[in-house]
């Protein structure tokens, strides 16, 4: 009696958990999952497929622990044999199964690796925009080289555009992430990196640098967002006539740290402003 | 400059939290000082265990000193845990952002090499030697030598709650922000000195620990009749004795550029920052093998004992084990697929990495058919085997799952990653080390720990464990980064950091019943005797002498025939052949282990703090204590045999 009381409490407890977390789940927004960019579908399709392929062990694994714990409990009179400690079928079975499923991984690995590489650009027939970032002690700057425009922790494209990012950083290494539309890349002092996503649909997706950079690192967050086209034009537009411009000087004065920046834009920026920001770090360029 | 270097007034000015932190230190070394006094102990403590070389009472110092770091560590976790259930939206949190870094960073630290490497250390000095039928290890004072170095170097976490600052930069602390330009004050180089100075102390027992299994191994016992915990401990320690020159030596770069403005890691004047990161993953990755090796020895002694049945698989698990060791070299790149390095260079390392699982799943699967026909007993080691089953085999997963370098760009820094290491880390190592706990306890007190009060604090532990680190699963995957002091509100993480942070506090309750379990057991310790030296029907070596066992381990150096050497001797019954007793060869006590440990921790602090002349003068200080130790010609001493008869009369008329 008292036994299936405990029963009933645990597995109880249990569907309650369980519950609990698929509602929290449905009713959330669950980034890596619910990607909005073509490189963060793939990614999600690799997570599925990589953990679906480990579950053929995994499963067994958990289920023999507990039949074997419970079959051959003390006290339990089932058969016991104290000296068997080897059985070659036994035992080449459990180093081939699991070496073919990580030569099935490991191909998935080497194609998914070229496929997903940060720095492979993404074809779709659209001509790409470039948008340089550069980590800041402790904010993010946005730089379109073509359209001659500056933003602070605020990045705009059009949707079903690849987005090139040159990637770099004024300041201690960081990570540039938009989990919504996939993988994140480190931003580094004197290092270009580059990421190359596109954004599938039209929304507002959360960025941030996942790499501690010091005192406001918390801080570092972004608004990343996919308009169409047309507001994307329309926004350059905007910006341009904003009147704000940044040249070296007033890099030189927004570099100075500083926490929780708001969104700024600038009109106008000084030409090749990223590679002069990347060839302070060169002997050369001093 | 001034005879203080840059230690000011500033270095004592911390907030109220700090200060708690550092009086309640304070307090609970003026306790202990005042006991020992009262109670006339200095001498014993002196002669019994801080100038010691026995190997038993050196293990039992580095668990003691683990144990105070980990409460130290687990306070921590704590910390960070209650930050995170507050601090969004408006609400920024009661910690600072960089009393939090700190905090974070000396979590890692203090687990990673005062907690993981010093428990670890200490099962090995307890049982090792007698596992292999040894008297004590090769180099005795090489190994107080080490320890003392070990605790020198976790005593600056301590130091520095109270005097300045500690690091705020991660565990892993990379430039450029653990350079001089973004990190100039004395935080990163109480990081530095801690671990260079442990990291001295741990390269040293690798070789002490390699050498005693190479040539310390009693008659008879061949390598492939070694417990596999010896096995485990021999594969560990060629990991150190690679892996630790390369940390001593990337530090010791690291410690020039800031003391010497080196700039062989900054981003400027040619410095590459990227060559730290490979060099400290270079001995970071074989570092978590050389944690979760001897924590898989562990259970491959103790799943057999409580099975009542032969281990399953020796052979196997040995070249799992070897495996595993070649491996663990190849694949620390994996730890930043996101800097850039390539899709080649990323998918071999990432394969490398998932090759693996395949060794480690043939451990898992040859300690479950070792109970598969056996008689379990649900001891409490075999509690924490089967929590491990569950929690290292959902670690071990996600870990495969973040080898693929495609799957790592989302995943890697965010909690994801937390919540895998620790599945590992925890359930692998923590956990082995309780199983261990209980198994060895009756050897070295000579009474059980009490079962019941053990049970409760596994239960608390495993589900506290899967509260406290599945949420951070889920959060890792909406994007929630590591190490933030502060997040957005409206996203719903909160909810998920509160569950994480109750799940913390069961886990508290689970180390509380540990407590209590050991306060009880000592108390009842007279109902919990064990007389037979063989509480659990042992298969090896240590279960054939007294608990605790006597200095000098065994009267006779024992004879091995088989695997499981004890138990075929029980087997045979060839034990009770009486034999004459001998004198035994023993070293004597030495002062030189704690000397150097209390120079190098004054060396370790003049260089923070940048008091040149007593660093030289330290330095002096050490080459005259090793140096002077040359001169000591009585170092061991013969143990007559009528007095080890008297010794062994008494321990089996007990």
């Amino acid at each position: 009696m008292k036994r299936a009381f405990k029963v009933i409490i645990i597995s109880l407890l249990i569907i309650a958990t369980g519950a609990l977390t698929a509602y929290y789940i449905s009713s959330h927004n669950i980034a890596v999952l619910e990607p909005k960019g073509m490189i963060g579908l793939k990614e999600r399709e690799l997570i599925i497929t990589a953990s679906l392929l480990m579950l053929i062990v995994v499963i067994p694994v958990l289920i023999l622990a507990i039949v074997f714990g419970w079959k051959y409990r003390a006290g339990r009179d089932a058969k016991h044999t104290p000296d068997w400690e080897h059985n070659s079928i036994a035992e080449c079975c459990w180093w081939s199964v699991p070496v073919v499923i990580i030569i099935i991984l490991a191909v998935i690995t080497w194609k998914t690796s070229h496929e997903l590489n940060p720095f492979k650009p993404i074809h779709n027939g659209k001509k790409p925009i470039e948008i340089q970032a550069v980590a800041l002690n402790w904010k993010w700057l946005f730089i379109y080289p073509e359209e001659q425009i500056a933003t602070v922790n605020y990045v705009r494209f059009p949707e079903h555009t690849p987005i090139n990012f040159e990637i770099t950083a004024d300041a201690p290494m960081n990570s540039f992430w938009i989990p919504q539309l996939g993988g994140q890349i480190y931003a580094m002092p004197a290092m270009r990196t580059s990421l190359h996503l596109i954004a599938n649909e039209v929304g507002e997706f959360e960025g941030r640098s996942s790499n501690i950079s010091g005192k406001g690192f918390a801080g570092m967050i972004f608004k990343a967002e996919a308009t169409s086209e047309k507001d994307f034009n329309e926004w350059v537009t905007h910006v341009k006539n904003s009147g704000k411009t940044l040249t070296w000087d007033g890099y030189r004065s927004l570099v100075e740290p500083s926490e929780y920046n708001n969104v700024e834009v600038f009109g106008n920026v000084s030409e090749h402003l990223f590679d002069q920001i990347l060839m302070q770090y060169m002997p050369e360029g001093k | 400059m001034s005879l203080l270097g840059r230690l000011g007034e500033h270095a004592f000015k911390h907030d109220m939290i700090e200060y708690g932190a550092g009086l309640s230190m304070v307090l609970g070394g003026i306790v202990v000082v005042a006991l020992l006094t009262y109670y006339k102990k200095w001498g014993w403590l002196w002669k019994e265990y801080l100038t010691s070389v026995d190997h038993k009472k050196i293990g039992i110092m580095y668990i003691v000193v683990s144990a105070i770091m980990l409460l130290k560590g687990f306070i921590d976790a704590l910390m960070m845990r209650a930050q995170q259930a507050f601090a969004t939206g408006e609400s920024m949190g009661y910690l600072g952002a960089e009393h939090f870094q700190q905090i974070f960073t000396a979590h890692g630290v203090t687990m990673i090499f005062f907690v993981g490497m010093g428990l670890v250390f200490g099962v090995i000095n307890l049982v090792l030697p007698l596992q292999i039928g040894a008297r004590d290890v090769a180099f005795p004072l090489l190994n107080s030598i080490s320890f003392w170095l070990f605790t020198a170097g976790g005593l600056y976490i301590l130091v520095s709650l109270m005097i300045g600052v500690f690091a705020g930069t991660g565990w892993t602390a990379y430039p450029p922000l653990a350079g001089l330009k973004y990190s100039p004050g004395v935080g990163v180089d109480y990081w530095l000195w801690s671990i260079q100075i442990s990291g001295v102390g741990s390269l040293l027992s690798g070789v002490n620990f390699l050498v005693t299994i190479l040539k310390m191994r009693c008659p008879g016992m061949t390598m492939m009749r070694m417990p596999v915990f010896v096995w485990a401990t021999f594969a560990m320690m060629i990991l150190v004795i690679f892996a630790f020159p390369i940390l001593t030596g990337t530090i010791g770069m690291l410690s020039t550029d800031r003391l010497l403005d080196t700039k062989i890691f900054t981003a400027d004047y040619g410095g590459n920052p990227m060559m730290y990161i490979n060099l400290i993953w270079a001995w970071g990755h074989p570092e978590v093998y050389i944690l979760i090796l001897p924590a898989f020895g562990i259970f491959s002694e103790v799943v057999p004992v409580f099975s009542h049945k032969k281990l399953f698989g020796y052979t196997s698990m040995v070249w799992a084990i070897a495996v595993i060791t070649f491996l663990s070299f190849l694949v620390w790149l994996h730890h930043f697929f996101t800097m850039g390095a390539g899709a080649n260079v990323n998918a071999f390392f990432g394969i490398m990495t998932m090759i693996i699982a395949v060794p480690t799943g043939v451990k898992v699967f040859n300690w479950l058919f070792t109970m598969y026909r056996g008689k379990v007993q649900f001891t409490n080691s075999m509690l924490w085997f089967m929590g491990f089953v569950f929690t290292f085999v959902t670690g071990g997963m996600t870990g495969v799952l973040m080898s693929i370098p495609g799957v790592d760009f989302q995943v890697h820094n965010s909690l994801f990653l937390i919540a895998h290491f620790h599945s590992v880390i925890i359930g692998g190592v923590v956990f082995g080390f309780f199983a261990g706990y209980s198994y060895w306890f009756p050897k070295y007190t000579g009474f059980k720990l009490d079962e019941k009060l053990g049970k409760y604090a596994f239960w608390f532990w495993f589900i506290g464990f899967f509260v406290a680190f599945f949420p951070l699963y889920l959060l890792g995957f909406m994007g929630a980064t590591r190490r933030m002091n502060h997040y957005p509100d409206g996203n719903g993480w909160q909810s998920l950091f509160i569950v994480a942070a109750i799940g913390a506090l069961l886990i508290l309750i689970g180390v509380l019943f540990q407590a209590t379990q050991l306060y009880k057991s000592i108390k009842h310790r007279k109902e919990l005797k064990d007389t037979t030296g063989d509480p659990w029907n042992g298969r090896t070596l240590e279960w054939s002498t007294a608990s605790p066992p006597p200095f000098y381990n065994f009267a006779h150096i024992p004879t091995v025939h088989a695997k499981d050497a004890f138990w075929e001797m029980k087997k045979s019954k060839a034990q009770v052949e009486t034999k004459e007793y001998e004198d035994i060869h023993m070293p004597k006590n030495s002062s030189v282990g704690v000397s150097l440990g209390i120079i190098s921790s004054i060396l370790g602090f003049a260089l923070v703090w940048h008091m040149f002349w007593l660093a030289a003068i330290c330095a002096v200080g050490v080459l005259i204590t090793l140096i002077g130790r040359l001169f000591v010609k009585e170092t061991d001493y013969y143990v007559k045999a009528s007095e080890v008869k008297e010794i062994e009369m008494r321990s089996r008329s007990v």
